[in-house]
């Protein structure tokens, strides 16, 4: 027996797994949010981005038979959302966080709506590379099957970090947060540079989304984003808008969320709910031992609504 | 349904003709024209923008209006359906636009809905002994503390601490339903209670029960008091002008020595009781009892109410009837048309993103350029 030979080991494994598997989601979203947030304008709606990826992923991979199709669908629904978050955002006196809970609410609407008749049928999922070949305890395999999506993810991180500080893009999203009045005197519109960060940052939530439905937990349905997008936004400030520290981040979190199921699966049911929820408390409480009402946090762009 | 299929430019023109002959007349009202006609402007895109929507997915859209209008309006019927989703989303509303005369943004009313309803519930199983107006009246109370305490929590964080009060409301709204599953699944539920658990019941006789003459329940009137309660508390007495200084410039308000933690823990309590109220009334009123039922989004949709009314805690009357209307709606449309439940989440959805847009508007519009 497999199952006692590893005995307590379980959990802290299952937590391993669930931190690689559970964490993807917030990886994409808070590397899509930290490059809006870092063009100056934070888009709340990922919430909503994250839930109509999640939609439109499931619809096309189910309609054309191909789960990377899918992916492509859900980011191109994400920089939509995005582009009309930047556009109505971009109007003259509108408040670009009020903008974010209304895309927020009609993104989670418009998904419900259209993924109706999604609910019944079965979609062809994404792949897994099994890393866990050497092992013969099939918790451990299972723990090291990992999707592409969070090699990716990982991958886009570094990247990002270098794009930041090296590439002439980089520095023009970087001016527009702190100061829109330099990018304007540089000769740069504010405006287009923030609707592409936001265009780029809702294309990486889509595609978070449809891990959701594409690969873990792997079907369509209302309840499948319950505040991951929300917490993934919190997690940017607590990451200091740093796309590295959004790993680490994401991974914790991934962590935390993996902790109810990993305990319900050795039989620890009594607090279910209260482990599920693990994640948000754990967000809530970073930004109290991080927040501090004397000054601004570190890193903040100057331009950020926010953080003012 | 004429108006709803109107072209917003008309609804300018016929309005802007009989005012704009007398100046005087503008530069009194123009500022409360401008608060009506752009709104309204915004709804009624909203609605021909679904209409289109609705068009796209092979339904006929003046279908949709009418349906629309008889199951919000068209009846007696449906006008009680319409005020009794109507009263939770006045308070829940409240939640919002009271936080706003700061500045601040809550968005977590269903949390403190939540809380409050299972403050309300607990008074009243731990009360069964006493008299019905006393659990009732204690229900009151108990629903108001936890929703406002819930509240004031996101309020203390944002000025003790610098934490955004946005995102810590929503996530206290997660962390709420939470709680309520936890506690409805495991100490508080009744074994009786199968296939969806929940508490046990309040108990009959502690239902509040329903306006006399009408099958509208007594969280109407609570929602009417408290909306005209909190306009005259905020802009017919010092506190509220307090509140409105702090809101319009934080540091002018330190600097004339208002105390704004003081004002920011005030309103935030009355904010979180009055969507707690929400809480107690949906228990009291409605399911008798506290389970996952009262997550029905009442919350969400008063944030809607409160960017739709300017944040005004009078304006908010109508426009939670007008949304009560949509709701009520929602069910006619999906038996009569086939759409599903969610169509109503859209409208709301596409109704907010035009109101946000619509702020562009304001002292834009020709004829009112002239007022003060």
């Amino acid at each position: 027996m497999a199952d006692a030979s590893i005995g307590l080991w379980t959990v802290p494994l299952a937590v391993l797994g669930g931190a690689i598997r559970v964490s993807t989601p917030f990886l994409f979203v808070s590397l899509g949010e930290c490059i809006t947030e870092r063009s100056g304008r934070i888009n709340l709606g990922l919430e909503g981005t994250l839930v109509m990826g999640a939609m439109s992923a499931y619809g096309i991979s189910y309609l054309t038979g191909s789960p990377w199709l899918g992916v492509l669908a859900a980011g191109i629904t994400g920089a939509l959302l995005g582009a009309l978050h930047a556009g109505i955002c971009s109007l003259p006196r509108v408040n670009d966080v009020a903008v974010g809970i209304a895309l927020m609410l009609f993104g989670i609407g418009l998904a419900f709506f259209l993924g109706k008749p999604l609910i019944e049928p079965t979609a062809p999922r994404l792949p897994a590379i099994d890393f866990g070949w050497w092992s013969d305890i099939p918790q451990v395999r299972a723990a090291l099957r990992i999707n592409v999506l969070f090699l990716i993810g990982v991958a886009i991180a570094p990247i990002l970090y270098w794009a930041f500080k090296t590439t002439r893009w980089g520095l023009l999203i970087r001016t527009a947060g702190e100061s829109s009045d330099a990018a304007r005197a540089m000769g740069h519109s504010v405006l287009l540079i923030r609707l592409r960060a936001t265009m780029v940052g809702g294309f990486l939530a889509g595609i978070g989304g449809s891990f959701l439905s594409l690969f873990y937990p792997g079907s369509w349905n209302e309840g499948l984003s319950s505040g991951q997008g929300i917490t993934a936004v919190a997690l940017v400030i607590f990451a200091r808008w740093d796309p590295l520290l959004c790993l680490w981040a994401s991974l914790a979190f991934g962590g935390a969320a993996a902790l109810g199921p990993a305990l319900q699966s050795v039989g620890v049911t009594s607090g279910y709910h209260l482990f599920n929820a693990a994640p948000y408390i754990l967000t809530l409480a970073i930004m109290i031992i991080t927040c501090s009402p004397k000054r601004t946090l570190t890193g903040a762009p100057a331009e950020l609504s926010i953080t003012r | 349904m004429t108006t709803d299929t109107a072209d917003p430019a008309e609804v300018v023109e016929a309005v802007g003709i009989a005012p704009a002959a007398d100046p005087g007349f503008l530069q009194r009202y123009g500022a409360t024209i401008e608060y009506i006609l752009i709104p309204g402007a915004a709804l009624i895109g909203a609605l021909a923008t679904f209409g289109v929507f609705v068009a796209l997915h092979g339904k006929n859209p003046l279908d949709l209006y009418f349906y629309m209008y008889q199951g919000a309006f068209g009846t007696w019927f449906s006008w009680q359906n319409t005020l009794t989703r109507a009263a939770p989303l006045i308070l829940t509303a409240l939640c919002t636009a009271l936080p706003a005369q700061l500045g601040m943004v809550i968005i977590g009313g269903e949390g403190a809905l939540l809380i409050g309803a299972l403050a309300a519930t607990s008074t009243a199983l731990a009360m069964q002994w006493a008299p019905p107006l006393v659990v009732q009246i204690a229900m009151v109370i108990a629903g108001v503390i936890g929703g406002g305490l819930w509240i004031t929590l996101s309020g203390a964080l944002r000025q003790y601490r610098g934490v955004n009060e946005t995102i810590s409301s929503l996530l206290l709204v997660y962390i709420a339903l939470a709680i309520l599953n936890h506690l409805v699944e495991g100490v508080m539920r009744d074994p009786a209670s199968l296939n969806k658990p929940s508490t046990r019941e309040i108990g009959a006789a502690n239902m509040i029960g329903t306006i006399p003459g009408t099958d509208v329940h007594w969280g109407l009137v609570f929602g009417l008091v408290c909306a005209i309660a909190s306009y005259i508390l905020i802009y017919h007495t010092t506190f509220g002008f307090a509140a409105r200084v702090a809101g319009g410039n934080i540091r002018a308000a330190k600097i004339v020595g208002l105390g704004v933690g003081k004002l920011i823990m005030t309103i935030c309590f009355l904010a979180g009781g009055c969507a707690g109220l929400a809480g107690m009334i949906e228990v009291a009123a409605v399911q008798g009892r506290t389970n996952a039922n009262l997550a029905a989004g009442y919350g969400f949709t008063g944030i809607l109410v409160a960017f739709l009314s300017r944040q005004n805690p009078l304006a908010v009357i109508p426009v939670a009837i007008l949304l009560g209307g949509i709701s009520a709606s929602g069910g006619l449309l999906q038996r009569r048309l086939g759409l599903p439940d969610a169509s109503v989440l859209v409208l709301q959805g596409i109704i907010f993103v035009f109101v946000l847009a619509s702020d562009a508007l304001y002292g834009r519009i020709g004829f009112l350029k002239g007022k003060s």
